[in-house]
């Protein structure tokens, strides 16, 4: 008699396999958190004295958002649409308007003096505000910044922002820092809350 | 021609199956690798804003998760349909956040800890004042770096 070759039938075995499968693409959740990174300020110590460098006017743009979800803009009503413009002319103020931020030239490390805009946003809402709308302007807050950042890297390095190295990185990132203030809460209505 | 015909007459071969198995079995194990388990079931409805200017999560065991929106649908009854703090699985007020930082905290190796992050998955119908609470309590605890949780905007 013919050697006799018993073969188990492994059709089901990718079955089981599948089953498992299964199992772990309904468990598992494969998609990346995404947002907007930021940085809170600091509880301001209570023993410090408050004796805060006077901000001069010209260096302060506050954006508003008040309960209706409108936005002021340096005491002006604005849409959301013009925000980044406003933003980027507060920013770079290039034709050194009295008006807008005044400059320093500061040392910047391994690139040299280079005059950095003192210009702070201030960002302040209503506790009514919808989270929305202050992401909204959030984003048009960073996306100014990151066109910026993106025009100086052509133009200095020429390369697009995420293609310079960490050091030329961290010299665009010094130059147009992120300056937006996310205010201590307070009512920006008249009325009381509740 | 005649070849031909004669391979036919024996009928179909079986295909053989045996590596399909290590195939899925393939899948499976990149899916294993490349994934982790849900942490914990979601008590509040959550659709996150859109932005544009969105970056990626790079640790994402770094990251604590708080969550704010209205309770689900079979929660309403129970809590109401205002918005609520969720930590971890279970609903929870703004002074507990302490707690759970501090717990976070403790979780993660010493030399991790500076490099927790906070992230806030708030819906977008939420009024700011619960998520101003929020991170005031934050920045008490010294929990300064946070990601507002957002959906890529088509462009």
């Amino acid at each position: 008699m013919a050697k006799q070759i018993t073969t188990i039938n492994t059709a089901s075995m990718a079955d089981i396999a599948f089953m498992m499968l299964f199992f772990f693409l309904v468990t598992t959740n494969l998609d990346v958190d995404l947002g907007l990174a930021r940085m809170l300020p600091p509880i301001p110590d209570e023993n410090q004295q408050q004796d805060d460098v006077k901000v001069n006017r010209r260096n302060v743009m506050v954006v508003l958002i008040n309960s209706q979800d409108r936005i002021l803009a340096g005491n002006q009503p604005i849409e959301i649409g013009q925000l980044k413009e406003k933003v980027r002319e507060f920013i770079l103020n290039p034709a050194d308007h009295p008006d807008l931020p005044e400059k320093e030239i500061r040392d910047v490390e391994n690139f040299g003096p280079y005059p950095i805009t003192k210009g702070v946003i201030s960002l302040q809402n209503d506790r009514s505000t919808t989270y929305d709308t202050y992401m909204r302007v959030q984003n048009e807050l960073i996306k100014a910044y990151n066109e910026i950042r993106e025009e100086f890297s052509m133009q200095q390095f020429g390369k697009p922002f995420i293609k310079l190295d960490e050091v030329e990185q961290k010299v665009v990132r010094t130059i147009y820092n992120q300056a937006i203030s996310e205010a201590e809460p307070r009512d920006v209505s008249k009325r009381a809350r509740r | 021609m005649a070849k031909f015909s004669r391979k036919l007459k024996g009928g179909l071969p079986a295909i053989n199956t045996a590596s399909l198995s290590d195939i899925v079995f393939m899948l499976l194990f990149f899916f294993m690798l490349t994934a982790q388990v849900r942490k914990f079931e979601t008590k509040v409805m959550v659709k996150v804003p859109e932005a544009t200017e969105v970056t990626k999560l790079e640790r994402k065991d770094l990251a604590s998760y708080i969550s704010i929106g209205a309770p689900v649908l079979s929660h309403q009854a129970q809590y109401g349909d205002d918005a609520r703090v969720q930590l971890n699985d279970s609903f929870k007020e703004v002074d507990d956040i302490r707690d759970f930082i501090a717990a976070e905290r403790e979780a993660r190796s010493e030399v991790d800890r500076p490099f927790m992050n906070v992230v806030l998955k708030v819906d977008q119908n939420v009024r700011m004042g619960v998520v101003t609470d929020v991170k005031q309590e934050l920045r008490r605890c010294s929990a300064l770096k946070i990601v507002y949780s957002a959906r890529r905007a088509a462009q």
